[in-house]
């Protein structure tokens, strides 16, 4: 009998403090691939979310953050169940989410049939998502893929001298959208595209396609990530491939710069282009890489943080600190918060942030060069930084929507 | 054979072409309007010697599937899991002791050994309900891949191909003539075809292993009547442990196999589990010959398939899954 109302005390108990501790609470659902070729880059991204809430706090004036994770394997659908499962049984108000090209077209899609919430995209990259028929309660603060490879073009073809090139690339929107950019920008500076390979995501055999490699090119440009790059570089050094490579954001990333095999290797001295470069000497930069290095034991992260860290590091932040400036008020469908997270601009790790009139980042791009430690761990060295880096790279709008949406041919090979 | 082609003159009639376009395809030197139509030859042949040699790989996981399938009709879900544990205790052993060939027998071992508990933990218990056995092992495989992960991590991991096999051999298939006359030979990774050969020799060995011994032909006798096979006084349980060992002890090694060619990471085991269901499913539940025959030709559609249409490389090995399904449900080289 009194074990019996000492369960049953312990139990209400239980109820009344999650009742009391429910009404202060903002719930937060995020969604990170942690299944799938892109498992390595949503745990990253993890630990990239987990740094900003150490350096941030989750408290909100007298609300505290909740965080609900749900996890996806790069395919929209997958992201949309994810959503859809955050929303209607966990409840939640905001979203950060997703991590992919493709579940940001998808997420972006739905978020318009729930225009009382707010959804921050965490870190996917297609062009589309915000470019197109933008979603007025979607937020980017992360450059889209064409962005991220502003710089590499250029250099590629004065530095390096580079005037034809292949590329090989996942076939999905992030990566058709890596390609638009650097096609856009060594084209318009008088270099050849000859052949672009696109192979599904997942992909583990690609013996086949570096037999295929053209061998006439100065330089092979790989849009890969995850296990897919990993793999690649394997089955490349077993065929003894020898060619320059050129890298897009994810490849040249830590995600594969420190996977375990000497198969990254032959990416030393590989040019690339993305929204972060781990040597950079910034201050700023620094201390995110500290906060991230202190925050998990060493063989539980990267050497230095990857760019989907940065990307959740940057979102979470954007999150945290559009609260703060309405105080936790998401009264009348999150009106005031919405606003402030159009309106705020935010000093990331990375370069400062604002975002246009699309909601979509307006931020600093790097090209880098990857550089072997001295003791077997590769970084991407800085090359150059280039600030202010909009949706459409410099161009005039109206020009720039000639070109056509990113696609396996989108865009031609010449000046535009 | 010779009644096959007494039985079906036209089908033989067309697989006799069939095979002699294809070995010219290989052998000879191509004409150029044949490389401006379809590509460069080097494309083609790398195309058909990968796609071989993945078939290799799968021809290990699956013969392992499918003796245990053919000997005790159960459907091993888990099997996947064991491919990607055999990968990670590969992983361990090379890069613990840096020797490439005793990760194989570390793997063989540890794999047959949790092949063996499956065997004799879940399987015995619930023999001949079938739905029961699947459930279970559908419910441990994802069991499995979350100690993995929790074990391993999310990590991609390689194993360390041996320095003697990184690189390219010359081999002597002419891919192209070079203008002076001098013609160029193919290259292949040297991995690929140890690789390959040793799928080989193991498939050799268990066919005459399965058709020549005494205790092939217990299990052979097992396949076809179970109990009358128990009355004759064989100890049919230890039978049972030895062959369900034997193929996971398989699926460990091409776990090995996997890791060194491609790489191991929370995924796999799923993806070579519908591999070798959708190999076994095309040759025929339970026959070697047929994993072997399925193996080969889901290898090759894959790999020519991600050559000439990438597009649709995914759909390929599903498409002809359905129409083995439609034509010959029973699988191509099944006896009943």
């Amino acid at each position: 009998m009194s074990k019996c109302s000492i369960g049953l005390l312990a139990l209400s108990s239980l109820f009344l403090s999650s009742a009391a501790i429910a009404q202060e609470k903002i719930k937060v659902g995020v969604t990170a691939t942690l299944e799938g070729t892109y498992t390595v880059l949503g745990e990253d991204g993890m630990r990239g979310h987990q740094t900003a809430l150490n350096v941030l706090g989750k408290k909100i004036g007298d609300k505290e953050l909740e965080f609900i994770v749900a996890s996806t394997d790069a395919t929209p659908d997958s992201a949309v169940r994810a959503v859809r499962k955050l929303i209607e049984q966990d409840k939640v108000q905001i979203l950060l989410s997703p991590l992919s090209g493709d579940e940001g077209i998808a997420v972006k899609n739905f978020a318009k049939t729930h225009p009382e919430l707010t959804f921050i995209n965490a870190a996917s990259g297609a062009q589309e998502t915000t470019y197109v028929d933008p979603a007025p309660n979607f937020f980017r603060y992360n450059m889209d893929g064409a962005q991220w490879q502003v710089g590499l073009g250029k250099y590629a073809y004065e530095e390096k001298k580079y005037r034809k090139i292949a590329t090989v690339g996942e076939d999905y929107s992030f990566i058709y959208t890596q390609v638009f950019g650097l096609v856009l920008e060594f084209c318009g500076a008088g270099g050849q595209v000859t052949n672009r390979q696109w192979v599904p995501l997942g992909t583990k055999d690609f013996a086949s396609v570096i037999a295929a490699l053209p061998d006439d090119v100065d330089a092979i440009y790989l849009g890969l990530g995850g296990a897919d790059a990993v793999n690649f570089l394997n089955q490349y050094q077993q065929a003894g491939g020898k060619a320059h490579l050129m890298g897009g954001s994810i490849m040249i990333d830590q995600t594969i710069l420190s996977s375990k095999g000497n198969a990254k290797n032959a990416l030393i001295g590989t040019i690339a282009a993305s929204g972060q470069a781990d040597t950079w000497e910034d201050p700023g930069w620094q201390k995110f890489v500290k906060a991230y290095q202190d925050a998990f034991p060493p063989n539980k992260r990267f050497p230095s943080p990857s760019l989907l860290a940065t990307n959740y590091y940057d979102s979470t932040m954007a999150l945290i600190l559009a609260l703060r400036q309405v105080n936790g008020d998401l009264s009348n469908n999150q009106a005031k918060f919405k606003e402030a997270l159009a309106k705020i601009e935010i000093d990331a790790p990375n370069g400062k942030i604002k975002l246009d009139s699309n909601r979509q980042a307006i931020g600093t791009n790097f090209v880098t060069e990857v550089v072997d430690d001295g003791k077997g761990a590769l970084f991407s060295k800085v090359v150059k930084v280039i600030p202010n880096v909009n949706q459409t790279l410099g161009y005039d709008p109206a020009v720039f929507s000639k070109i056509g949406l990113p696609s396996r041919t989108v865009p031609e090979c010449k000046k535009y | 054979m010779s009644r096959f082609v007494e039985r079906h003159p036209a089908w033989a009639l067309i697989a006799i072409i069939a095979i002699a376009v294809a070995l010219w395809l290989i052998f000879a030197v191509w004409p150029p309007g044949l490389e401006e139509a379809i590509g460069r030859k080097r494309v083609f042949l790398n195309a058909v010697f990968n796609g071989i040699t993945l078939g290799g790989l799968y021809f290990l996981v699956a013969s392992g599937f499918t003796l245990i399938f053919g000997l005790m009709r159960n459907v091993n879900l888990a099997h996947g899991s064991l491919y990607l544990f055999g990968g990670y205790v590969g992983y361990a052993i090379s890069t613990a002791t840096g020797s490439w060939l005793l990760s194989f027998i570390v793997a063989f071992v540890l794999t047959a050994l949790v092949g063996v508990l499956l065997q004799v933990i879940v399987f015995r218990r619930m023999e001949g309900q079938d739905l029961r056995q699947t459930m279970v092992t559908i419910g441990l495989s994802i069991v499995f891949a979350d100690l993995m992960l929790w074990a391993c991590g999310g990590d991609f991991y390689q194993v360390q191909t041996p320095n003697w096999l990184i690189g390219p051999v010359e081999l002597p298939l002419i891919t192209a003539v070079k203008s002076s006359g001098e013609p160029v030979y193919l290259r292949y990774p040297m991995v690929r075809l140890v690789i390959f050969a040793a799928s080989v020799v193991i498939g050799v060995a268990m066919w005459l292993a399965l058709n020549r011994t005494r205790i092939g032909m217990i299990i052979r006798a097992g396949v076809d009547d179970r109990d009358i096979l128990a009355a004759t006084g064989v100890r049919i349980q230890l039978v049972f442990v030895a062959v369900f060992a034997f193929g996971a002890g398989l699926a460990g090694i091409a776990g090995v196999v996997g890791g060194t060619f491609q790489s191991l990471s929370p995924g796999e085991d799923i993806r070579f589990l519908l591999a070798s269901l959708v190999v076994v499913i095309v040759g025929g539940m339970g026959s070697i010959p047929g994993a072997a025959l399925g193996a080969l030709i889901i290898g090759l559609a894959e790999q020519l398939g991600s050559v000439y249409i990438p597009t649709y490389a995914i759909v390929v090995t599903f498409l002809i899954m359905v129409l083995v399904l439609a034509i010959r449900p029973q699988g191509l080289l099944a006896r009943r």
